[in-house]
């Protein structure tokens, strides 16, 4: 199996059809079905085999009673739910995480930044910016990390990655992604593990940037 | 689906109850739920129907995947306590018109997926039901070798490949 790939992963979009990919990850693929109409039919592909299985379900009878509560509710007013759009490089699922806010870019050195947008057990997701033609120090990877490019691109060992494109990477890859030059790389990514820095600096400074 | 779209219709709404509710109650049961709590999903996931029946577009997906997509949300939602990052909705013309082809070319994959999954065998069949109940983590689906995914993505492809296009055309 390749450790690269430029799009979501078949089994990876089975998985957030069906809902069980971790928080991270599953805001990787939403970025990107709402940056890729490639994607989108991917996704709507598998959510058609969801339709099907559901369609397929033995009937259990629901109570009596049941659907004229339901009619009877159908006047009530909505709950107001915040929708968030897109802002400039920005997709939806993005600003959703951000809240509407603006990124809040804490450096790591070298120019390079990033946004913490979420943590858990499971793993964390982040915007990156990196300047242009600027190396990010060679890492190797406990787990999984997806790396969506939302403006500029980068370029490492396996590749070139512009707008839209996602890095797959595996614990078989070490790689020191580059930024491309012009306008500075913004990405997003996610991971299922902490990061492993070669250079003894970013690996003493780890603790402190959570990477 | 299209009049509780369109026209905001109750006793279409009500059919579509008839026809989803006791499915989607046997589909949320099927992981081990209590039939009261597979109720309460139940209702919130018809609300859902009613209230955001401005999202549905036929030319894109069958009422199934779009219901499909909702009970999911619902569950990770009572289960998890999060709520899954969904994609950006599409911008859609409000002026275009249907278009039957498009529509048709949809509901026709669909059946013909419906038929292809009918003629897996049993155990393969069984491997797909669990990956798309939400019983299989991503490295169980990709340990699946037998799972036909690539199968599942040509099978749909045809129809949804003239979309693309369009969406192409929309979002740039």
């Amino acid at each position: 199996m390749p450790a690269i790939t430029h799009h979501i992963p078949d089994p990876m979009m089975a998985a957030y059809a069906s809902g069980t990919l971790p928080h991270a990850f599953s805001l990787v693929v939403a970025t990107q079905v709402s940056m890729s109409s490639e994607a989108r039919v991917t996704l709507q592909a598998h959510e058609a085999v969801g339709g099907i299985v559901l369609e397929d379900s033995s009937s259990v009878a629901v109570s009596d009673g049941m659907k004229s509560n339901l009619l009877s509710m159908l006047d009530d007013s909505m709950p107001e739910e915040p929708v968030y759009a897109r802002n400039g490089v920005y997709p939806a699922p993005v600003m959703e995480v951000l809240k509407g806010r603006e990124p809040r870019w804490k450096p790591l050195g070298m120019g390079v930044k990033q946004d913490i947008l979420a943590e858990d057990e499971f793993g964390s997701v982040r915007l990156l910016y990196i300047p242009p033609e600027q190396a990010v120090p060679d890492h190797g990877h406990n787990g999984l990390e997806l790396t969506l490019v939302l403006q500029g691109s980068f370029s490492d060992e396996t590749g070139r990655f512009g707008v839209g494109d996602v890095e797959v990477a595996d614990e078989t890859l070490e790689h020191t992604p580059i930024a491309g030059a012009g306008e500075p790389c913004i990405c997003l990514a996610a991971t299922d593990a902490r990061l492993k820095f070669n250079a003894f600096m970013p690996r003493l400074l780890q603790p402190i940037f959570r990477i | 689906m299209i009049a509780v779209r369109d026209h905001r219709d109750k006793i279409a709404f009500a059919s579509l109850f008839d026809h989803f509710a006791p499915r989607l109650k046997g589909f949320v049961m099927r992981n081990g739920t209590s039939a009261a709590q597979a109720e309460e999903i139940v209702q919130d996931v018809m609300l859902t129907l009613w209230r955001k029946a401005h999202m549905f577009d036929p030319h894109r997906a069958q009422v199934s995947a779009w219901v499909y997509q909702i009970v999911r949300n619902r569950q990770i939602d009572v289960a998890r306590k999060e709520n899954r990052p969904m994609p950006e909705a599409l911008k859609e013309e409000p002026e275009a018109e249907p278009d039957a082809t498009q529509i048709l070319a949809v509901e026709q994959e669909t059946g013909q997926l419906r038929v292809a999954l009918s003629k897996l065998r049993p155990e393969q069949r069984e491997v797909i039901e669990k990956a798309y109940l939400g019983e299989l983590t991503h490295q169980e689906i990709s340990n699946q070798t037998g799972l036909p995914l690539g199968t599942i993505k040509s099978r749909i492809r045809l129809g949804l490949q003239r979309l693309r296009h369009e969406l192409k055309d929309l979002s740039e």
